[in-house]
């Protein structure tokens, strides 16, 4: 049995179609990324997930009962943090913790041990307002408190956003450690370096789904050629490219643009014909899921 | 599950206490409000200068003018003569000027002696200020005359509050405005925090019933404002000398129902608001301004155009207010305002009722 699963759903805000017929599983045990920029439509999945919302069609179930009619079950198995920091801040870490834990019904010490790795992290500034903690400090909080009742689904709506990229990394190593508990879990990113990390991603944008699979077979079914160009002012480079024969693409990627051609293109030709242009150079790179992503994004 | 009842609770304790600056507000306002209206804001009659106007200075009008003097309420300035009058007025110097007729002892035995004739005063009142103007004349009216006789003349005597105390009047307004601003304004505002937050999100996906969540709220805020009405009470009591002649835990009794009723209105307003400005806006708007108009704490119920006096119906406070001054003033027991509390407990029902129904475990 599939630990979530989705068939056609959609939800639409007035005019905005927020969801449009998404259908995917996610294996039990499975470390699942939902990859797209902001208002793809990531954060309505897991609202309809965690029974927050109702679909305007289409079904889900998770754990293997249904959004709708069991969403009362589901809240008692599900560990949900939504994308903005949702503690009391208040309260101490300490407190925090003890209340989530008891609104399930459990005491700490009861996880303690799925807790403990992380909680562990925070455990010295325990009597501090959680308010006054760090960006990564908020969320290891957060991510305790959603583990409190050792959850089967755990569900982290964007939990690396705002994080520096240290504890962006410990985080995932923390998520690994989770998974190896049993523990299933849908996580989204707007961050694509974050993609390997998950066993399985889909690349959503506007309010669709642009294609699912593992991260490297995701990398692999880029199969058209690749380059990375530069030159001493890239921003005229990139319209000079753009108009070259056999480039089908050319974006900014970082400290170069990344260059889409086809079967017909040449680099050495290129090189000749750009020979003026100051500090130009061209060479192959490896596709990313960024690539994928830009790709699949165009028809 | 009732440990996790409790440690919501806790945690709405926990808010209220961290958050000093809303805590000393919510102490502070209800005895500033009482020294104000009780001592400063006053339409009593206090020290109204008055002069006299006799022709004939006969024991009849001596013994009157005696009993004026002797009044705390006024000061006598002297008589005058009826020529002097509107200067007098005019320029300050008194606020009323009574004139007694020439033959006002000789009409005065007649009527003792069973003649149907009556002895006039006439009473010249300054009426720049109204309120004053009024319960001056009402005042002096009661003084003036003694005996039993003469009283008979007047159709109109003020009961249980003859000298127009202001802070009788305003002791329970204060009481029905002050706790719908505790109570209803903010259980609301907490309530929407959570949901402006996103707490509520986290709070929903758990296996507490929102109800559960609601109602943890409420007692913290009932803790609060049961303190805030027993500093009333004896502020009232020790501080303004309003008698609460009825009975205190009468008072009580009915206090706290109406706690219990600004509580659910509160309930009502966060299931409509979804931001704490909006709560915040439809209690201080919605709420408060009709209850200090249309309770009878400022304006008498009875002067309101007959549109308002329709409308005052529904103001939980009007009922409040009725109730607890007659137990306050009048000095009745609970059972004597039967009416006001079946409406007060039907009121609370409805509004309970109603926000449970729109309370949804849903975010939309």
């Amino acid at each position: 049995m599939n630990a979530i699963e989705i068939k056609n759903i959609s939800k639409s805000y007035g005019e905005l179609k927020a969801l449009d017929n998404v259908s995917f599983e996610v294996k039990k045990g499975e470390l699942f990324g939902l990859i797209g920029p902001d208002g793809a439509g990531k954060t309505t999945l897991f609202r309809l997930l965690t029974t927050l919302i109702n679909p305007d069609a289409g079904s889900a179930t998770v754990d293997g009962l249904d959004i709708m009619k069991d969403y009362r079950e589901i809240r008692t198995r599900v560990g949900y943090m939504p994308g903005r920091f949702s503690l009391y801040p208040d309260l101490s870490v300490e407190e925090n913790l003890q209340f989530f834990a008891a609104i399930f019904g459990v005491t700490v010490e009861q996880s303690y041990h799925l807790v403990a790795p992380i909680y562990k992290q925070i455990e010295p500034f325990k009597t501090r307002r959680a308010g006054k903690l760090s960006g990564g400090m908020k969320q290891k909080l957060a991510l305790s408190c959603a583990l409190i009742h050792c959850p089967s689904v755990l569900f982290l709506d964007e939990p690396t956003t705002g994080v520096d990229a240290v504890s962006r990394s410990e985080f995932w190593d923390m998520l690994s450690n989770l998974k190896k508990q049993g523990i299933t879990i849908l996580v989204s990113t707007p961050y694509m370096d974050e993609a390997s990390r998950c066993d399985r991603i889909a690349l959503m944008n506007e309010g669709r789904i642009l294609g699912i699979d593992t991260p490297e077979n995701m990398v692999k079914a880029f199969d058209l050629p690749l380059y990375g160009v530069k030159a001493k002012n890239m921003f005229a480079l990139l319209e000079v490219v753009r108009k070259q024969l056999g480039v089908l693409n050319c974006y900014p990627f970082g400290e170069m643009h990344h260059l889409v051609a086809d079967a017909s293109f040449n680099a050495e030709e290129m090189k000749k014909t750009l020979a003026n242009v100051d500090g130009f150079c061209i060479e192959p790179v490896v596709p990313t899921i960024e690539d994928m992503f830009i790709k699949l994004m165009k028809p | 599950m009732k440990q996790n009842f409790g440690s919501f609770v806790k945690k709405e304790s926990l808010h209220i206490l961290r958050d000093t600056r809303t805590m000393l507000v919510v102490m502070l306002i209800p005895v500033v409000l009482m020294v104000l209206f009780g001592f400063a804001i006053s339409t009593e009659v206090n020290n109204i200068p008055v002069a006299v106007v006799a022709p004939n200075r006969t024991d009849g009008v001596e013994k009157a003018v005696d009993r004026l003097a002797h009044n705390e309420y006024f000061s006598f300035k002297g008589y005058i003569s009826a020529t002097e009058i509107d200067e007098q007025l005019r320029t300050g110097k008194v606020s009323a000027v009574v004139v007694f007729d020439a033959d006002f002892d000789k009409k005065l035995a007649q009527q003792q002696a069973g003649v149907p004739i009556t002895p006039a005063i006439q009473l010249i009142v300054d009426a720049s200020n109204v309120n004053t103007a009024n319960s001056s004349v009402a005042y002096m009216q009661g003084i003036l005359l003694g005996t039993a006789s003469q009283q008979a003349m007047f159709e109109t005597r003020m009961l249980f509050n003859p000298q127009m105390k202001s802070a009788y009047n305003f002791v329970p307004g204060i009481m029905g405005f002050i706790f719908i601003l505790v109570c209803a304004m903010m259980t609301s505002v907490s309530i929407v925090r959570e949901k402006e937050v996103g707490t509520m999100e986290v709070l929903l996906v758990s296996p507490v019933r929102p109800v559960k969540i609601i109602f943890a709220k409420m007692i913290p805020y009932f803790g609060i404002s049961f303190v805030v009405l027993v500093v009333m009470l004896v502020l009232a009591r020790f501080l303004l000398d309003v008698p609460m002649s009825g009975g205190v835990w009468g008072i009580l009794a009915v206090s706290i129902l109406y706690l219990l009723l600004a509580l659910s209105l509160g309930l009502l307003v966060s299931t409509i608001a979804q931001t704490q400005l909006v709560a915040l806006l439809v209690s201080a708007v919605v709420m408060m301004m009709p209850i200090m108009m249309l309770s009878g704490m400022m304006f008498p119920i009875e002067n309101l155009p007959d549109f308002f006096k329709v409308v005052s119906h529904i103001i939980p406070a009007r009922w409040y207010n009725d109730a607890i001054r007659k137990m306050m003033i009048q000095g009745v027991s609970i059972v004597d305002v039967w009416h006001d509390v079946v409406i007060l407990v039907g009121m609370t029902v409805l509004l309970i009722t109603v926000s449970l129904k729109k309370f949804n475990d849903k975010l939309e």
